[in-house]
């Protein structure tokens, strides 16, 4: 659904390449592309028209008519405008030389506040800080016991006084507590508001006002659309909030928001959450950030995820082997399996970028079937079969191809797939550049493709 | 925005029983004065949603129409999480139509545009398939969208006013004290609950909310389940088998799948409905949120190209604030009337 911005660029621009130069027409035209990949990336409507226009001065100032690729040149520009607009590269939190340093957390309610809090500790606690926390979201039902929760997991304190008292009251007592405690860290988790709510957004001011905090958070999911600027101005009026902590991004949304909110507030984004768990709150990139908004894929994301699936040294022991060519069936199918958790085929080839078209292809002929008959075919084979597949004759293949219920073919397929593979390693160790295509030609996904369905283990896996 | 709740249904062959409290089935004459009262409340929750488009189309937009108008239209349009392929759509077709005079002036042209918008919003079929004794509806779509609160509310209008024999399965077995958030709206709406220990098994609560129903001649079913991402192929994976545990103890449900869509998302609210409806068949959004400043445009977008249409709105905290809706007049109120 989402186009590559890359890719319809070059699309845009191909046509005129024969002409050898662009005029400032056609940059016009490759700009209206970069709106609506903007748009798509929930950017506001007004921070995609002044940034088109800021774009369009530095492509033609930058040379690009003249550029012999315009396409890439034009990304490139548009890359460094986003990167720049996002800035806040430098953007940390403000410690405070007195502790306790005093974090105040605000935001819209299912915006992800009260887990944001839990990992914020956990990572200043990680930095050797003493951590507490003050519960005054008394709105929502288990809120207070959902940070205590998270209070326990983590190793902070936390002040709790029930959901009865007024939250300004619980705040400014829980500051003293920390100051009589001497924690480092006083982190305030308040109840999800409105912004249209003018008492809770009143209360919110009181909170701030009464508890001086070093730093006022906005808590923003990643998947707002075109409202959060009305969000972000609304929550500045009341709170004046510092810095932006983006939630849910590992979800697939662009999060144009949080742009528009650094567009209109200035206020730089410092933390963003891309999981579940309570450590997967990471510093802000603003480059990364940029590359996704654009749908340029998102290489270290994937890296990112893969390094969640696998266990280090595993990884190191597979790399090891895949350098001297030690890889063998058996390690090819447990590094299958590893890569198969973390989601179907298309969504990991999704992630990739540069290949615009040929992944597009790719996405439409792998089929996580054919995965299911490549497993049954090795885990058909004898221990010594997938250590040294050489000694595969006639007779052995008609037996795996029986057990796997695949065809002779689709196991003659794997093996030389397989040899390539090895091939391409050893290449890889020799230090010489690989052909992405060649990669992706010789996936050895595509083996099982018409031999019939797999009986290996009777998983009969089914997608769609 | 709302409809009428009369129509929100497919009773099929069940007459309404006579509703323990709530309304009655009054004369004509005074259901339209409640109607008049509900959109009054409705208008009020979402004045200041409307108030930047309103006041941008009541300014004369339509007066001379030329570049300016549609270019000024459309950013309206994006600017309520319409989405840049829909509102090309809309304003190109609403353009064409104008130069080819099949209508003039301001005010006609506007007619034009809440036709075109409601055309597209709207949902078809309409009502919520309740045919079945019982129907079972299974509640999704992503975390903090609010699929617990739409179920409670749901159940409520179901049992109290329609007087039908309502069971909540409460498979949201994931998210701490779910449970006892779908316990406190099911004893407010008088209805049976189904539920397992958390970390429990969802399917196993939906196949016994099920087999309940069928031994007690239930009339519905209503699951909620926990809210996921829809890029977590692994999450997708389970709710597709809740589905399939559903359908071995009844084949023909689930009757309903509905998804709860928060009207302040914006374009990834197209990917949500995509992946959940590639999942388990969606057939209906329940936009909720909708008391804020957002419009909820992106429903226009999910409902014209994955032809799934918003069936209920939620527009507040209030257990009479899950509405039936209606597309001329969520188009009225996207357009500030």
């Amino acid at each position: 659904m989402f186009d590559q911005l890359s890719e319809r660029l070059q699309g845009t621009l191909a046509e005129l390449r024969s002409r050898g130069k662009l005029s400032e027409a056609d940059i016009d035209k490759a700009m209206r592309e970069v709106r609506l990949a903007l748009l798509e990336a929930d950017v506001n409507f007004k921070v995609v028209k002044a940034f088109t226009a800021d774009v369009k001065a530095r492509a033609i100032g930058g040379g690009v008519l003249e550029a012999l690729n315009p396409g890439q040149q034009v990304v490139k520009a548009v890359n460094q405008a986003l990167t720049e607009l996002m800035g806040g590269s430098g953007a940390d939190l403000v410690i405070s030389p007195r502790a306790p340093t005093v974090i105040l957390m605000a935001g819209l309610q299912g915006s992800g506040k009260t887990t944001a809090c839990g990992k914020l500790a956990k990572t200043l606690i990680a930095d050797g800080k003493s951590v507490a926390m003050a519960a005054c979201d008394t709105q929502r039902p288990a809120a207070v016991e959902q940070l205590q929760l998270l209070g326990q997991q983590v190793g902070a304190t936390v002040y709790s006084q029930g959901t009865e008292r007024d939250p300004v009251e619980i705040a400014e007592w829980a500051l003293g507590q920390a100051r009589a405690e001497t924690q480092d860290v006083l982190i305030v988790d308040t109840a999800g508001r409105l912004h249209v709510d003018a008492d809770l957004m009143a209360q919110l001011s009181e909170i701030k006002r009464r508890t001086k905090p070093h730093n006022v958070l906005l808590v923003v999911d990643a998947m707002t659309g075109q409202d959060a600027v009305n969000v972000a101005e609304q929550f500045a009026e009341a709170a004046d909030f510092d810095a932006i902590v983006m939630t849910k991004l590992d979800g697939d949304a662009r999060g144009g928001a949080a742009l528009s909110i650094k567009a209109v507030t200035g206020k730089p984004i410092v933390y963003a959450s891309v999981g579940e768990k309570l450590d997967a709150l990471e510093r802000f990139h603003p480059d990364r950030m940029a590359g996704r908004i654009l749908g340029m894929g998102d290489v270290l994301s994937l890296i990112e995820k893969a390094e969640a699936e696998f266990d280090e040294a595993d990884a190191e022991e597979m790399q090891r082997k895949m350098m001297t060519a030690q890889f063998t069936l058996e390690d090819f199918l447990k590094q299958l399996k590893q890569v198969r958790k973390m989601g179907s085929l298309s969504s990991i080839l999704g992630m990739m970028p540069g290949m615009g078209k040929q992944i597009k292809e790719m996405q439409n002929q792998v089929d996580d079937r054919d995965l299911d008959r490549v497993e049954a075919i090795i885990l058909s084979m004898t221990p010594a079969e997938r250590f040294d597949p050489s000694i595969i004759n006639g007779t052995r293949r008609r037996r795996i191809a029986a057990g796997s219920g695949t065809t002779i073919q689709a196991v003659k397929q794997l093996l030389t797939q397989f040899e390539q593979m090895r091939k391409m390693f050893k290449q890889l160790a020799s230090g010489r550049q690989l052909d992405p295509r060649a990669l992706m030609q010789s996936q050895v996904g595509r083996a099982g493709r018409g031999g019939g369905r797999p009986s290996g283990g009777g998983r009969a896996r089914r997608r769609r | 925005m709302a409809g009428e709740w009369a129509e929100a249904f497919d009773l099929g062959w069940r007459e309404p029983r006579d509703a323990p409290d709530g309304e009655p089935q009054g004369d004509p004459s005074d259901r339209g004065e409640r109607r008049r009262g509900r959109l009054k409340r409705l208008r009020d929750s979402l004045a200041r949603s409307r108030s930047a488009l309103g006041a941008e189309l009541r300014s004369g937009l339509f007066e001379t129409l030329d570049a300016a108008t549609w270019e000024r239209l459309e950013e309206a349009l994006i600017m309520a999480d319409v989405g840049a392929p829909t509102t090309a759509d809309v304003v190109g077709r609403l353009e064409i139509e104008a130069e080819s005079g099949a209508f003039s002036g301001a005010g006609a042209t506007r007619a034009r545009l809440v036709e075109l918008l409601a055309e597209i919003a709207g949902s078809k079929p309409a009502k919520i398939d309740l045919r079945d004794s019982p129907s079972v509806l299974l509640m999704v779509g992503v975390n903090g969208t609010g699929k617990t609160t739409t179920t409670g509310k749901l159940a409520y209008r179901l049992q109290r006013e329609l007087g039908l024999e309502v069971i909540v399965a409460a498979a949201d077995t994931y998210r701490a004290a779910a449970v006892e958030q779908l316990q406190t709206w099911s004893e407010r709406a008088g209805c049976q609950i189904i539920r397992a220990e958390t970390g429990g098994d969802a399917g196993a609560v939906v196949f016994d909310a099920i087999a309940a129903a069928q031994s007690r001649a239930a009339d519905v079913v209503l699951c909620d389940t926990a809210g996921r991402l829809h890029n977590r192929a692994d999450l997708m994976k389970e709710l597709e088998k809740v589905r399939n545990v559903a359908r071995r103890r009844l084949p023909s449900a689930p009757h309903e799948v509905l998804i709860t869509i928060d009207a302040t998302t914006g374009q990834n609210g197209l990917r949500q409905a995509k992946l959940f409806a590639e999942a388990v068949d969606v057939s209906g959004v329940v936009l909720t949120k909708l008391d804020g400043t957002a419009k909820g445009g992106i429903a226009l977008a999910i409902a014209r190209e994955l032809g799934i249409g918003v069936k209920l709105i939620g527009v507040g905290e209030g257990i009479e604030d899950l509405r039936p809706f209606e597309p001329r007049e969520y188009a009225e109120a996207l357009l500030g009337e």
